[in-house]
């Protein structure tokens, strides 16, 4: 390039022709840094992509997991997501006994295809259980190193887990931990010895960030709680639930209101759960909100992530709640982890999100199925959306291990632990 | 006696419209749409007028005013009943007005004048007895009936001025009349409709189907997500049970976080309502009978030791509402309360 431009233009200077090149080369750096800055985008939200879904199935191939096919008239607005059918798990299609997945993960994976591993506590923990049944049953092969090859082991389980359905945030921040805490292990530790340290160091992760931030969390939170108030819950948040049972111990008077939906109706299993230590709760469907909200004094949120520009990603439904209960001037608190702070950025529920399978909205009432032959309808498309984000103005506080902070310092706090890693 | 005849089989038929209200309205939707309440209501007070003892206007306003006290305790939900009744009142007040040979005009002015002089006037009694009164109001009414069957075609007709091309518009639940005004616009215009199903009965399943059966590209979305697709949708269009003197509206159970989704992201809210729904009455919810609870939410089996809300109503204020769409053509809320004193005299408000 800077021949060419030497022998078309002869009659510039020198300088000129400096200026040129030094231009030309500083594009090119730049260009090799946004490409290191930037992270790649997911394969899942690239669906509509086939350059991107071919690679994929070549990776998969490469690593012997079966490709699961997407069911169901997509609607266009999400024909950059996945939709599959939870008839149809990818284990029907795995060969028995399955050489590359370890038998622990087969089993997560079809717990998570089914929904009976649900929520992103649950699904983090019984992850990192299952690593460490892969870490115990692990043996190096001669000529190999520890470190790196059971990184090399984990990539097909991580590929297959993301085919029984997506990552949460809280998943991906464990597994990024844990590939570093294995890349660190020294090679001349011996195997036995860096096999009990990657066990401690899960250990360790889950009782920090998981267990002991939920009481850290209870704690500030209990601050919050008063005598009579009248608490509104969303779903089932593991978090949620147990700050309410503590604020119960401790003996503070409070009644709960549980805010279900269709078509996951979650808030049944909280109700369950709440009924059962003897807390008075009231059951409402969402779409009775407005009807239940004056009598209301505060709202606890439960959060699946929160994204770097404060946007709290949550389950469908979350940010509905949000705006009604600004409307009634009711406080919001989102209760999270800090183990589930994501560095992405969303500011609206389209462009990343998970759509489950759309049968689900079905329902028989009195015999009859209004939409049973929705397949054969072309013009007729069912959306099953699982997360939504709610902007931070809905948001009063959030309360987190770290204390309670409002939601527009989340990146503050993203930094704050990446200089202490 | 054929008087007698004429009486009992009235009387009959009376009793048998108010069982029929009884029944109809366990909040499972209703049964008949208020379309086939309103007719049904006037056919049955024109029989009354046309059937009943009556020789003055008073007699026949003061018979009508207490089947209609009882067909709306039979129901007190269903508000088309009362607001056919209270017409029907207004068109009594009319004829004889007419009849009388004093224009209507003079009569409704509430001028300055009027007030000073109006304290030695005698009190309008309706006691005067008009040969043609009966033939008068019964003409009156088929011309009502006239007007009740041809509403849903006024409001569809209207449908291309309000959608336009590649539009994506949201509704909620199931109406009739809406279900027209789409179907209509289908016919010239490609839009996507997104139907919020409006769960625990989920009628919005069933005008999507009717929807995407003449071609409209459809979509289903549970309660939950309504806000977060509204930041796509252009319009929100909807139909309401009632709307109240003040432009508000009693609408199905989630209207108002619809409307207030709307509101967040400046979505015109459009409502198509048709005259018959326009009520006085001051906004009541109800709740779902016990039956229906225990339906709706089969697998708790720990109902006993909670309380169960199930509101069949909402209330949505008339600043979150942009346009009212009607047979009578487009009005805004606040131009509400001045239709309604055109439809209704201010002395039947309560019946």
């Amino acid at each position: 390039g800077t021949s060419v431009v030497v022998y078309m233009v002869p009659q510039y200077s020198s300088i000129h022709i400096a200026a040129v090149v030094v231009s030309m080369f500083s594009t090119i750096i730049c260009g090799f840094l946004f490409l290191l800055v930037v992270k790649r985008l997911p394969e899942h939200v690239q669906v509509d992509d086939p350059a991107v879904v071919k690679r994929l199935a070549k990776k998969l191939e490469r690593q012997q997991i079966p490709l699961r096919s997407d069911y169901g008239y997509k609607v266009s607005l999400f024909s950059h997501l996945h939709q599959y059918s939870r008839k149809a798990p990818l284990t029907q299609l795995l060969s028995i006994p399955s050489t590359v997945i370890h038998p622990s993960i087969v089993r997560l994976g079809l717990q998570y295809s089914q929904g009976i591993v649900a929520g992103s506590n649950a699904r983090s923990v019984a992850l990192l259980h299952a690593f460490k049944q892969v870490i115990r049953d692990y043996t190096t092969p001669p000529n190999e190193e520890l470190s790196r090859d059971l990184v090399n082991k984990l990539k097909p389980y991580i590929s297959f887990l993301n085919q029984c359905r997506p990552l949460s945030a809280s998943m991906g921040n464990a597994i990024k931990y844990i590939k570093k805490e294995i890349s660190n292990i020294p090679s001349q530790c011996k195997e036995e010895e860096a096999k009990t340290k990657l066990l401690t160091c899960i250990d360790r992760y889950i009782e920090e960030k998981i267990v002991l931030a939920a009481k850290a969390i209870s704690k500030y939170a209990i601050e919050k709680i008063s005598d009579g108030d009248v608490i509104l819950v969303y779903g089932y948040s593991s978090l949620v639930n147990n700050i309410l049972c503590e604020a119960f111990e401790k003996s503070r008077k409070f009644r709960v209101i549980v805010v279900d939906s269709r078509p996951r109706l979650e808030g049944r299993e909280a109700l369950r759960r709440l009924v059962q230590r003897g807390i008075s709760c009231t059951y409402v469907l969402i779409s009775a909100l407005s009807y239940i909200l004056p009598e209301v004094s505060k709202v606890f949120l439960g959060a699946h992530a929160l994204l770097a520009n404060g946007y709290v990603m949550s389950r469908v439904g979350t940010s509905q709640i949000a705006l009604v209960a600004r409307t009634y001037n009711v406080p919001v608190l989102v209760c999270c982890e800090t183990y589930k702070f994501c560095e992405r950025v969303q500011t609206d529920s389209f462009v990343s999100n998970e759509l489950d399978d759309p049968d689900d909205l079905m329902v028989t009432r009195k015999g009859k199925t209004q939409l049973e032959n929705w397949q054969d309808v072309s013009s007729l498309g069912l959306l099953n959306l699982v997360y939504d984000v709610t902007p931070p103005d809905f948001v009063d506080l959030v309360i987190t291990d770290l204390g309670m902070i409002p939601c527009t310092s989340v990146p503050v706090v993203l930094r704050v632990k990446n200089l202490d890693q | 006696m054929p008087g007698a005849d004429k009486e009992t089989d009235l009387t009959e038929r009376i009793e048998a419209f108010l069982a029929d209200l009884k029944r109809g309205g366990s909040g499972t939707g209703p049964l008949r749409g208020s379309g086939e309440m309103a007719r049904e209501t006037t056919y049955l007070l024109r029989r009354i007028t046309a059937q009943a003892r009556w020789s003055s206007a008073g007699d026949l306003m003061e018979i009508i005013r207490n089947e209609g006290r009882r067909m709306t305790a039979a129901q007190p939900s269903e508000t088309t009943v009362g607001n056919m009744v209270r017409r029907v009142l207004k068109i009594i007040r009319e004829e004889y007005a007419r009849s009388r040979g004093s224009s209507e005009e003079t009569e409704q002015q509430e001028s300055l004048h009027k007030l000073l002089t109006a304290g030695e006037l005698s009190e309008e009694t309706f006691r005067e007895h008009f040969v043609h009164l009966k033939a008068n109001v019964i003409e009156a009414i088929n011309e009502l009936l006239t007007e009740l069957d041809g509403t849903t075609d006024n409001i569809a007709m209207q449908a291309l001025e309000h959608i336009h091309s590649n539009e994506v518009i949201m509704t909620v639940g199931r109406s009739r009349t809406v279900e027209a005004f789409l179907k209509d616009a289908a016919r010239k215009r490609k839009f996507h409709v997104i139907v919020a199903e409006c769960a625990p009965f989920c009628q919005g399943h069933e005008m999507a189907t009717g929807l995407s059966k003449v071609g409209i590209e459809t979509t289903v979305i549970a309660d939950a997500a309504i806000f977060a697709v509204m930041s796509r949708v252009n319009k929100v269009i909807i139909g309401t049970q009632t709307v109240l003197a003040n432009g508000g509206l009693r609408a199905v159970n989630g209207t108002h976080s619809v409307a207030l989704a709307a509101r967040h992201h400046s979505t015109p809210l459009i409502i198509c309502a048709p005259m018959f729904k326009l009520s006085p009455q001051v906004f009541t919810t109800c709740s779902l009978s016990l039956n229906d609870v225990n339906s709706c939410f089969p697998v708790l089996k720990i109902l006993s030791k909670v309380n169960v809300h199930c509101p069949v109503f909402d209330y949505v204020p008339p600043e979150l509402i942009t346009l009212f769409i009607s047979n009578i053509g487009g009005n805004a809320p606040s131009y509400i309360y001045r239709l309604m004193s055109e439809l209704y005299h201010p002395e039947d408000h309560k019946l």
